[in-house]
């Protein structure tokens, strides 16, 4: 019997009784960083393969909405700053150590990159769409010369983004249930299956639509294999990490994540792409809006775990 | 330079003056604590031990919070205590999710706020608030890096321990037992 109590009667805002910092802005960023860096690692995978005219959604329109959902994510980044004004202390400096670091600089990096692919792609959504300023048509036709290593740079980048998602979390050992390596490839896959999602909802070609939920099927099974592999792990692990494993063991988080992430934002949807490839009457809308939503719901039931998983005291 | 502090949980009587004088002396809002005490029950009826001890900032050799710290704010400064820098604090809370002893919390201005060992106190030679207004003396501060201070000696006689030390942090807060 081993009874812990604080009886000075400590009570800090969102650190007792247990972590509360970060709430709706994290999660909801790392859902759109993922989405992000999905939607981008097709368009410049796709591109380099020259495969522009074959996968239109994927390379061209698709990515067009990236700028917009990078902004709302940095909006939420914002958000949750606590000392909103002293945000440019960000750039003053590089923390290799810090992934929240390196983090600010690759979203310096990649927005403005996407903004850039966004425009020499606007006629996708405005086929009248005019520059008028010739210096800017000027611009374009220029950048239009480095399209490819453009793409490089961008799935590159797309890459750094997503798996950051994850590290961000993994690199605190303060919280058992995030540090696993696990982790970072875990939200990298989920941001790419969100991604791929997005462009089959976008999608009006039909071969493109198969090929992206195949291309989502395999990612989902892979997100599979890793939760499985991370609670092997947790209960291989030590007993802080049993303890971290219990919240989704009969803890409080079970039946939010294995109903709503693993059944309806993972399973179900597979079962759909399935069926759908085999010619069976589907609506192709419903499987990439349960994958989205289930990212998301990932994304928070994994940032408010995290906070109630601690070391035990000695 | 290797401030630490050690607490003598055989002397402590969890009265919680450490805290108190810890808010006064550091114009602590209210609410919020820097350090607190922390009762231990071990054991079944009838055999039961308590365990005492004030807790704060274990001021890490290897901090965490140091670390995650996107913009250096989180820092060591003199004698290895960990320090904020609110002008270069964006309230991120990334140090406050590394800490594994929750030390740390958001001041309602908006930047990270933590225990500094009363550093302003130190320089002028003096102990820290809790150290120095402890009845029962169960608390110690000094300088590890001095082999003939009070805190060596300590730590050379005494049996200790340090909270949480698999989490690789290496604290400077030492409970003696």
């Amino acid at each position: 019997m081993n009874e812990d109590l604080i009886v000075s009667g400590r009570m800090n805002p969102l650190i007792d009784p247990h972590l509360g910092v970060w709430e709706w802005q994290i999660p909801s960023y790392l859902f759109l960083g993922g989405l992000a860096a999905g939607i981008l690692f097709f368009a410049g995978l796709f591109a380099v393969w020259n495969k522009e005219e074959q996968y239109p959604t994927a390379v061209r329109k698709a990515p067009i909405l990236v700028p917009f959902i990078l902004v709302l994510g940095l909006l939420f980044l914002f958000l949750d700053l606590k000392h909103k004004l002293y945000f440019w202390r960000l750039y003053t400096t590089i923390k290799l150590e810090s992934p929240m670091s390196w983090g600010a600089w690759t979203l310096m990096a990649i927005t403005p990159l996407s903004i850039v692919w966004a425009g020499l792609h606007i006629r996708e959504f405005f086929p009248n769409w005019d520059w008028k300023f010739q210096w800017v048509k000027d611009g374009v036709n220029w950048l239009n010369k480095y399209k490819k290593e453009m793409a490089w740079a961008m799935m590159t980048l797309a890459l750094i983004l997503g798996v950051y998602t994850g590290i961000l979390f993994s690199a605190f050992n303060a919280r058992p249930l995030w540090n696993t390596s696990i982790l970072g490839p875990l939200f990298l896959i989920s941001g790419l299956s969100t991604g791929a999602a997005s462009i089959v909802l976008l999608s009006k070609v039909k071969a493109e639509r198969h090929m992206f939920a195949r291309i989502d099927l395999g990612l989902i099974a892979v997100e599979l294999f890793l939760i499985i592999h991370m609670f092997m792990g947790f209960n291989a692990g030590t007993q802080t990490k049993i303890n971290a494993a219990d919240l989704f063991m009969g803890g409080d988080f079970t039946a939010a994540f294995w109903v709503l992430v693993v059944g309806m934002g993972l399973v179900i949807p597979a079962i759909l792409e399935i069926l759908e490839m085999r010619d069976k009457k589907v609506p192709y809308a419903a499987a990439p809006v349960l994958v989205l939503i289930g990212g998301l719901i990932l994304r928070f039931i994994l940032a408010h775990a995290g906070q109630m998983s601690h070391w035990v005291m000695n | 330079m290797r401030y630490a502090m050690a607490v003598d949980s055989k002397k402590c009587v969890g009265c919680s003056d450490c805290v108190v004088a810890c808010q006064t002396e550091n114009n602590v809002p209210i609410g919020y604590a820097r350090d607190w005490v922390r009762e231990i029950n071990h054991g079944i009826y009838p055999e039961l031990h308590t365990e005492l001890r004030s807790e704060r900032c274990n001021h890490c050799d290897n901090a965490p919070c140091v670390r995650s710290c996107p913009t250096g704010a989180s820092h060591y400064a003199e004698g290895g205590i960990v320090k904020v820098a609110e002008e270069k604090c964006i309230g991120c809370s990334a140090c406050i999710i590394s800490c594994p002893y929750d030390a740390r919390y958001i001041h309602p201005k908006g930047y990270v706020d933590k225990c500094t060992f009363c550093d302003h106190r130190v320089k002028d030679g003096e102990d820290p608030a809790c150290v120095a207004v402890c009845p029962t003396k169960c608390l110690y501060f000094g300088d590890l890096d001095d082999p003939n201070s009070e805190m060596s000696t300590l730590l050379r006689v005494r049996k200790y321990k340090t909270l949480i030390p698999e989490a690789g942090t290496d604290p400077q807060l030492y409970i003696l037992v």
